[in-house]
Order: C-alpha cells, then structure tokens, then sequence
C-alpha cells in the first residue's frame, strides 16, 4: 500500500529580479543547501531527485543533468517535470508520488527559474497553440485580462475590489525577508497604477523574478526520525481543461474547482474556509484573488470582493492567504508552485518568523498554469490514518 | 559595472536562439483554411455525442473523447464573450499596435468561441454581448488572420 508522506525540509533562496551574483547551477544550489540544512540531512540521505523549470526561460533542455553539481545528483535517479506555470506545484506532486509509491524513502523536490535569462513573453508564447491562437497572441497577461472581465460582466467586481487583493499581498510581503517585491502600497496606488490589459493595472500584476525552491521528502518510516515536526501531505489533485482560449471557461476556472473539490473529498472537509488554516495561493493577478477562492468553495460565486474586504483573508483573519506575500510579490515561474509548498510547511512547522499564521494544523497551496489548468495540494500537522 | 559583494565584476553573456518551425495542422484544420481562404466561408465540426458545433474545428471532440465527422457552415456574424484591451506593445509578437482590443468570438451557428482581434469599436464602449461580423482579407493565405479583424455591427 502506499506509504503517507512528510515533509521534513524546505529552502529557498533570495529572489529578485535578476540574480547576477549566481547562474543557475549555483541558484538551485543554495536552495538544496538551504533545505538540507533545515531537515539537517546531507545529500547522501536524498535517494532521488524531481527538478522542473520551464525551458524556454534560460534555453536550457535538459535541466535534470545540468543543474547536477547544483542539485547534488550525482549518480541518483533525477525525474524532470515541466508543466508551464504549475511546474513547482506539480514539482511538489511528483514528489509526493515518488516517496508514496514506496520506491523511495527521502526526496528532494526542486524548482527554480532565472526569468531574466530570456524575454518572458517570448518564452510564454511557447505554452499557446501555435495554428489557432498564436497569430492574436498579445503576451502573457491576455489571457488573464479576459478572465478577469468575463466575471466582472458576471459579477460586477470592482477595479477596487481587485486593488485590495494587490495590497494585501504586497503587505503581507513586508514581512518576508526572501521575497522579491516589497512594496508598501494603498489601494490608491494601485488604482492609479498604469492600464496594461484591461481590467488588469501594473500593480494588479505578478513580476518575474530569479529564484530557486527545494522541498525534502520522507516516507512515514522516515519523517518522525528526521524531525519533531513533519508536514503532512494530506491530499493532492489536479485537473487540466483546454488550452485554445476560445476553450477556456474564463471567468471560472473550473480545473481549480474540481481539483479542490477532490482534495476536500479526500481529506474528509466540507467547509473549507473554517476547517482548513490558511493557504499558499497562486494568484498570477489581483483579480484570481477574487474570482479563485470563490472556485476554491472558500465563499459562494460573486462573494470573493467581500470576503476580501471584510478581512477574511488577512493575517489576523480566520484564513489569512498568501503571508509570504504571494505570487504578486515573487514569480520564479518552476519555483513559484514550490514555493507555496513550502511556505505551507513551514507555516505547519511554526518556523515563519513574522509572517508566521499562529497554531496551523491545515495549509491550502494551489498552482496555476497559464492555460488555465490547476494544481492543489493540502498539507496538515496531523499524521493522516 | 555591475559589482558583486566579493568585488568582482559580475560578467554576462549575450546569447540568442532563432529557431524556425513547421507546423503541420492536419487534414481538419486545412480543410476549414483552404475553405476561409478560396471562399470566405467559416466551418466548424459537429460532434454527433454532445451536438457542440466546434469552431474552429476539431477531428476529435476533447469532451466526448469520440472521433468527429461531420462538418457544419458557421456564419460571419457573431458575439464578444469576453474581451480585453490591450495597452502593453510586445513588437513582432502582437497582430497590432496597442492599444486594441481582443477577445473570445462565438459565431453564429457555433457552440464554442475563438480569440480573435476587434477593430473599429470605441474601446470604451465595447463589453461583453457586443455583436460583431469578421471583416476578410482581401489576399488570404490560409491561416487565422485571413479574418483580418471583427468589427461591431
Ligand atoms: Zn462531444
């Protein structure tokens, strides 16, 4: 049967916008370095490795043997994993797979991006198809755009509302010393920020960023041995949909509903926002911070700008999202999934300083691929039975 | 110069990859360009499980998983179902120059949309529900911008 697995270590490095005092060898090292040492384990414990990026970031194709002497996998088993936007999260889940399958006892999860190697949208392009979609293809914030006015004809969200989203997250980012962007900024700033796909405002957006995350695993024969407090993988899922944007159900993201759905099944959770402590979420934009806890069954259809102004999601209320300060504040597309993994676990394991959510037994971590599939993972400090 | 803590300078290298593709699309998906190039015309494909009219077509229906045969004559005309304007420039990538808008187009006769450009509408009064009709290239190619834009009608 499959074993239940933990998490016992997570690392990440300093992210910014261009890394130039490192390559990316050097990048992804300090982030194993820096979860070995938290799981105190040297890299003679690891028994494999899963790594992802996306390759057309830093024109690099073959990531799991390159990055060797950074990764420390040297002679060990190396799976690669590249799913867009979601690649940290699905980095995380593969993880997850290899320790529950029993084959391995200790992993180590890897994600990392140098997004200043290359031209974002140029790389992006590559994750739309190229017959039908490509010759209107206007970047990376496109698609999000038309997301975001299809549930404001819905729902009639505000500009506001979505401003809020923004500065909740670049506040909570105040208080993380790895993020990138620390921006102290008012709802008015936001708001006066410049247009660059309607609805969405510069400051709505996420920025690209340079920065690497690693995860260390443990089977259930493990964990307990390797540290006092290990991270419970609880559940995990996933969905895809369509990637031709006529396709798409913009307005919903449907995969993040089902996926959630599934997680909350399995876990045994029927209402996730008083019985889960808080999430990691990926919140490419401000607006996902509206319209995706409503697909996460955190409030009903057309709630999320009062759940939101109301506090709800705060860090002193009842299920404070993104204390890292999110994917608004820090984007290294492979780590950017990773990193909410991580930052779960270690909000479990109480080792978040300031951005620390006080006594959480419950963590909700979500990755987004550009085309709007999903990823969701949920992580507890209770061992599953 | 850039200098790092240690003191050194810290070095880059200027690189660029330029890679031409072909890309093959497939009897379906010529037969629906051969048809907007010589005559103007938008067909879809009809799913005989769920009835959809997918435009543009598909030989395969993603939903049903069933193989799809039929082929049904979309019209011109159709409807914005969402949009965006954009103002951001991306040169070379970007089918125009910002700002303009572009969005998901569902015609007339069809069950599913397509992202397309929207040209010739106030900006500011374009929304969701906007009926627009596919202005054609006069020199077509076989390929999406054979629609050279949708305009409000
Ligand atoms: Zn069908």
């Amino acid at each position: 049967m499959a074993k239940r697995v933990a998490i016992v270590g997570f690392g990440q490095t300093h992210h910014t916008t261009t890394r130039r005092d490192v390559n990316g060898v050097e990048l992804i090292n300090q982030a194993v370095t820096r979860a070995l040492d938290d799981a105190h384990l040297t890299i003679n414990d690891i028994d494999a490795i899963v790594i992802g990026n996306m390759d057309h970031f830093e024109g690099i194709n073959y990531v799991d043997t390159w990055s060797i002497d950074g990764s420390g996998g040297y002679m060990k088993p190396i799976f690669k994993v590249c799913t867009g936007g979601t690649t940290g999260s699905t980095v995380a889940m593969a993880g997850f797979y290899h320790v529950a399958s029993g084959m391995w006892n200790t992993v180590l999860a890897i994600g990392w991006e140098k997004n200043s190697e290359s031209d974002t949208t140029g790389a992006i392009i590559t994750a739309f198809e190229p017959v039908w979609d490509r010759p209107t293809f206007a970047g990376a914030v496109g698609g999000l755009a038309q997301d975001a006015m299809a549930y404001m004809h819905e729902t009639g969200a505000t500009l506001e509302d979505s401003a809020r989203v923004a500065v909740r997250d670049r506040q909570h980012a105040l208080n993380n010393p790895y993020a990138h962007l620390k921006l102290n900024i008012s709802i008015d700033d936001v708001m006066n920020s410049p247009m660059i796909s309607y609805p969405i405002r510069f400051l709505d957006m996420c920025p690209r960023t340079d920065g690497a995350a690693a995860v260390i695993y443990a089977s259930e024969d493990k964990a307990e041995k390797i540290t006092e407090t290990p991270t419970w993988f609880i559940a995990t899922s996933n969905r895809h949909d369509y990637t031709m944007a006529g396709d798409i159900p913009f307005g919903w993201l449907t995969s993040l509903r089902d996926a959630s759905r599934e997680v909350y099944k399995k876990a045994g959770i029927k209402e996730p926002l008083k019985e889960i402590d808080m999430g990691e979420l990926y919140l490419p934009s401000s607006w996902a911070g509206l319209m995706w806890i409503e697909m996460l069954g955190l409030c009903k259809r057309g709630e999320g700008p009062k759940l939101v102004a109301d506090g709800v999601t705060d860090m002193t209320g009842e299920f404070p999202i993104n204390p890292s300060g999110g994917v608004l504040s820090c984007n290294p597309i492979g780590a950017t999934g990773l990193l909410r993994v991580g930052e779960a676990a270690h909000q479990i394991m109480g080792k978040c300083d300031k951005r620390q959510v006080p006594d959480v037994k419950l963590a909700l971590t979500t990755g987004f691929g550009g085309c709007f599939w999903s990823d969701v993972i949920l992580l507890g400090k209770k061992k599953p039975s | 110069m850039a200098k790092a803590k240690g003191g050194v300078e810290e070095m880059v290298l200027k690189g660029k990859i330029k890679v031409p593709y072909t890309w093959y699309v497939g009897e379906c998906a010529s037969r629906f360009y051969v048809e907007l190039r010589d005559n103007k015309r938008i067909f879809g494909t009809k799913c005989a499980k769920c009835n959809k009219v997918i435009v543009p077509p598909r030989s395969s229906c993603g939903k049903c998983f069933v193989p799809i045969t039929e082929w049904v004559e979309v019209k011109d005309t159709g409807v914005v179902q969402t949009y965006t304007v954009v103002h951001y420039a991306v040169p070379g990538i970007q089918p125009l120059k910002p700002p303009y808008a572009y969005g998901i187009i569902k015609l007339d006769g069809a069950d599913t949309g397509f992202v397309h450009v929207i040209v010739g509408a106030d900006l500011t009064a374009l929304k969701a529900g906007t009926r627009v009709k596919a202005v054609f290239k006069e020199e077509r190619q076989g390929n999406m911008l054979d629609i050279q834009y949708f305009t409000p009608v």
